[in-house]
């Protein structure tokens, strides 16, 4: 297939000619951990940013669900610095410190819920050859680094010496680590059907065509049970039991204030972001344009818009359709959450494995 | 044999009062003996307690007030038993063997008054401090007796239990509420699911609830111990504060105790404007309990639908009234002011909107998968346990149990309008949940009947401002939003009452919890408690 403009738009060319360059005047060392460190600054920028986009996005969403307008006052019409605003207050609030807590365990859980969510999302392919950490077992290490939320979450409640924390950090760390077994094999299916496991792999082996076409029927419900689990991992509703404000007032970060409760916040939005981002990558195709096999004319026109507007497109596509979930269910109760995932989705999605396999080795994909 | 010649035959002593309505006066030695017999009677077995009443006499003389229903017949007997000194306390043999809902009451009664209930397991306070220092409600209360404490309350792990034994000796147990390794979770005061400043002592064995304490009282006003130093008019005033989602009901119910008493009639005009206002705070209330139930269960987006709705009625309220919330609107011989020119067109519009717009409701909720497998078989009451609970309400019916006092005891125009009284049977909280969807319909249908037929005429009676009421006891009860709300008044012929008490919906429905959540999980705690839909400020009066 021509892929001219794909190759056009790739960043590759950009980061070598800034690295010879950089290299060109310092010791190669150096040159890597200057370019380290303009990309740690730019992707805690990016976090940032993306998470009060969401944050906005989400308010706005369910306000539309809920018959109401939502934010409209601060900054204008449409309420634009409302977030901005609210991100301001939130970072002049005292943190306070309990007295029968563990102090060093409680002000650690925060930090390593974000570190979590902040290495998965310097996996995400935003663009041709922009991909920040991209290695050969690109997506086992989104999953390892993935898991690492699970143990601040489990820390914050422990730690906060309360027993609403307790049973919302007992609960999160039961359906996390359930959740993640039917997420674990989801994403092996598409490894399979992609062969390989690094995600820029994966988003070249769907040149001609996404991953949701390609594997038939599948796939499509990999993709379904895929977001289910994902939801699941990011703790929103109807699978938020860890927070279940009604039960539980706030679960495990209700002793949390100022910017370490911000912190929770933060990731749950960026989680969110990371589980589409990564659904996107997977099924849809990640920058990949939509092509056609066959249709060269109008892949050729998709190929003009760039891979990241497409990356953006599909995660946020993703992002909609997990807020429109999350606003329209009540939530499940735990031996519910539990028995979807043991008792149906685990099993279903080992099938899916299996089948994938089958089709595989017979060359029955696309 | 009426219920009276019945407890002359078992009871020779038994005298009979008929100033107001008829009381059967039963010494206390026998009290327990009458109340067994008319509690498992074959024909007419009073199995509903509705209300208990402690009332101080003055000279010493304590008494408590039994008033009975029969589920099957709906007939109504009132007992009173005054209270005998025993070992330098008043003291009175318990029934909460026989109805369930006297644990609770009797508690109460012992609280305000002191009479100590013999057999009864539970004989902690119930609203006020453990440290409280006397007993509000009798007649020689030292108001200065209880300085503002600002120390902390410490809530006792036992309960003490006295009994009886045959030789006429006292012998005081222990009973444990919570063992020391049990894992207690407040659950409030200051929650976010219940619905007020309730506080549910809960034992948790991880996910699954193994008992509930209710702890109450955080926002008791003492409504009905201020009462007792107001003219009828005044007291008034309390009632819509009571449940404040069935405000008009209230009221309702206590003019209608005082216009009784009073011996004045209202006009028709003013019957068929109470009657449409019932239904509209029942239509609001009910959306309101949909609104808070889904919000409970984790769903935001119907919590609005409901509002969307509740507002329309409160601007009409709000257009006659003056209120929204509390509206102030039933008075003694009528009520307040005239309908608005536009209430009859809005009243039209609205249950014409409603019924076109419940859909929306059950597309989002009802229809749920998962609102159904939470809500259904989870917390069942069984038909026996609500009427010996004194459930009543939609929680009542949810079991079966037919308890509509607006069919059983219709006052007002229920008599003349035709309406179905909605049962369902399993008692769990999809049929309580069910029961209040039907209703708004129902209700619906009930205002679209009296609307465009109001008659001309006056709103209000001319009455008295002070106003005088004979001698003796005199009740009334309505079909609230949430269950029987009932007026015990008792006046000794001054301009105000002696003894006023109110037959709280939402005290039994918190006593209820512990039966409904045993061994359910945390989440469906709280869904239970978001279907039995109580209300605290009518528990903590």
């Amino acid at each position: 297939m021509e892929q001219s403009f794909l190759d056009y738009y790739s960043l590759e060319p950009v980061t070598r000619w800034i690295h010879d360059t950089l290299c060109g005047v310092m010791p190669e060392g150096w040159a890597v951990f200057l370019e380290g460190l303009v990309l740690g600054v730019v992707i805690l920028l990016a976090y940032a940013v993306l998470a009060v986009v969401l944050i906005y996005m989400e308010r706005r969403v369910c306000g539309a669900f809920q018959c109401r307008i939502g934010p409209n006052r601060v900054g204008g019409k449409g309420g634009l610095l409302q977030v901005p605003a609210d991100v301001l207050k939130i970072l002049t609030k005292e943190i306070i410190r309990l007295k029968n807590s563990d102090h060093l365990l409680y002000e650690l859980a925060p930090y390593l819920v974000i570190l979590a969510s902040v290495i998965s999302f310097s996996c995400l392919p935003w663009h041709k050859g922009a991909g920040v950490l991209d290695m050969e077992v690109g997506i086992l290490f989104v999953l390892a680094a993935s898991s690492i939320g699970i143990l601040g979450i489990l820390l914050a409640g422990w730690s906060s010496n309360s027993k609403y924390t307790i049973i919302g950090a007992v609960r999160s760390g039961a359906m996390l680590v359930s959740y993640e077994l039917s997420l674990g094999i989801t994403v092996l299916t598409v490894v399979i059907l992609s062969g390989t496991m690094s995600i820029s792999g994966i988003v070249e082996s769907q040149a001609d065509g996404w991953n949701i076409f390609k594997g038939h029927i599948i796939t499509l419900v990999a993709f379904v049970i895929y977001l289910i689990s994902g939801n699941a991992e990011a703790n929103r509703g109807p699978f938020d039991l860890a927070e279940a404000e009604q039960e539980l007032t706030a679960g495990y970060h209700t002793e949390y204030s100022g910017m370490h409760f911000g912190f929770f916040y933060l990731a749950e939005y960026l989680n969110l972001f990371i589980t589409s981002g990564i659904a996107a990558t997977l099924f849809l195709g990640g920058w990949m344009p939509l092509h056609v096999a066959g249709l060269d004319g109008f892949n050729a026109v998709m190929d003009y818009i760039p891979g990241i507007v497409w990356f953006l497109g599909k995660t946020f596509f993703v992002v909609f359709l997990l807020m429109w979930i999350r606003w329209t269910y009540p939530r499940l109760r735990i031996d519910q959450v539990l028995n979807l995932e043991w008792k149906y989705l685990m099993p279903l999605s080992l099938l899916l494995m299996l089948l994938m396999v089958v089709l595989k080795v017979y060359g029955l994909v696309f | 044999m009426t219920t009276e010649e019945k407890i002359k035959q078992w009871c020779p002593q038994a005298g009979t009062e008929t100033a107001g309505e008829t009381v059967v006066h039963v010494p206390a030695d026998r009290l327990e003996d009458v109340c067994r017999r008319l509690h498992d009677d074959a024909e007419e077995p009073m199995d509903y307690l509705r209300d208990l009443v402690g009332v101080d006499q003055g000279e010493g003389c304590l008494s408590t007030y039994y008033q009975l229903e029969s589920s099957r017949t709906g007939s109504r007997v009132m007992l009173r038993a005054d209270a005998v000194e025993r070992e330098g306390r008043a003291m009175l043999p318990s029934v909460s063997g026989l109805w369930k809902t006297a644990e609770i009451k009797e508690r109460e009664a012992y609280d305000f008054l002191g009479i100590l209930f013999t057999g009864n397991p539970d004989m902690r306070r119930l609203f006020l401090r453990e440290d409280w220092n006397g007993y509000p409600l009798r007649k020689d209360y030292d108001m200065d007796s209880n300085p503002l404490d600002m120390g902390n309350e410490e809530n006792a792990d036992v309960t003490e239990e006295f009994r009886l034994m045959p030789d006429g000796t006292l012998e005081r147990r222990e009973n444990v509420v919570f063992n020391p390794d049990d894992f207690v979770v407040n659950i409030g005061p200051q929650h976010p699911s219940t619905h007020g400043a309730l506080r549910l002592r809960t034992s948790l064995d991880g996910e699954t609830v193994k008992k509930i304490d209710p702890v109450l009282g955080y926002i008791h006003r003492g409504i009905e111990k201020l009462s007792e130093s107001l003219t009828y008019p005044q007291t008034l005033a309390f009632t819509d504060r009571l449940d404040y989602l069935s405000a008009h009901q209230n009221r309702h119910a206590l003019c209608m105790c005082i216009e009784r008493a009073a011996g004045i009639e209202i006009s028709e005009r003013a019957q068929y404007i109470r009657t449409i206002m019932d239904e509209l705070q029942r239509v609001a209330s009910h959306l309101l309990f949909y609104s808070c139930l889904v919000m409970d269960m984790g769903a935001l987006t119907p919590f609005f639908y409901g509002f969307r709705e509740r507002e329309m009625i409160l601007d009409i309220f709000e257009e006659t009234t003056g209120g929204r919330l509390i509206q102030n609107y039933n008075m003694i011989g009528g009520v307040q002011a005239d309908i608005h020119p536009d209430f009859v067109r809005k009243v039209k519009a609205f249950t014409k909107h409603m019924r076109e717009i419940i859909h929306e409701y059950h597309e989002i909720f009802t229809d749920s998968v998962i609102a159904r497998t939470r809500l259904k078989g989870v917390g069942k009451l069984s038909r026996e346990e609500a009427i010996s609970l004194g459930a009543t309400g939609g929680t009542g019916r949810a079991t079966g149990w037919s308890n509509d006092v607006r069919k059983r005891h219709p006052y007002a125009l229920y008599d003349k309008v035709d309406f179905k009284e909605i049962i369902y049977t399993h008692g769990d909280s999809w049929d309580r949940y069910m029961v209040r969807m039907d209703e708004i319909l129902e209700s619906c249908h009930i205002i679209d009947q009296l609307i465009d037929n109001i008659p001309a005429g006056e709103f209000r009676v001319k009455v008295k401002p002070v106003l005088k009421l004979p001698e003796g006891v005199f009740t009334a009860s309505v079909e609230s939003s949430r269950g029987e709300f009932g007026v015990f008044l008792m006046s000794r012929g001054d301009k105000s009452p002696w003894r006023l008490h109110f037959r709280s919906t939402g005290l039994p429905l918190v006593h209820t919890m512990d039966t409904v959540c045993r061994n359910g999980k945390i989440a469906d705690l709280i869904a239970i408690g978001g279907t039995l839909d109580f209300v605290i400020p009518d528990i903590d009066r």
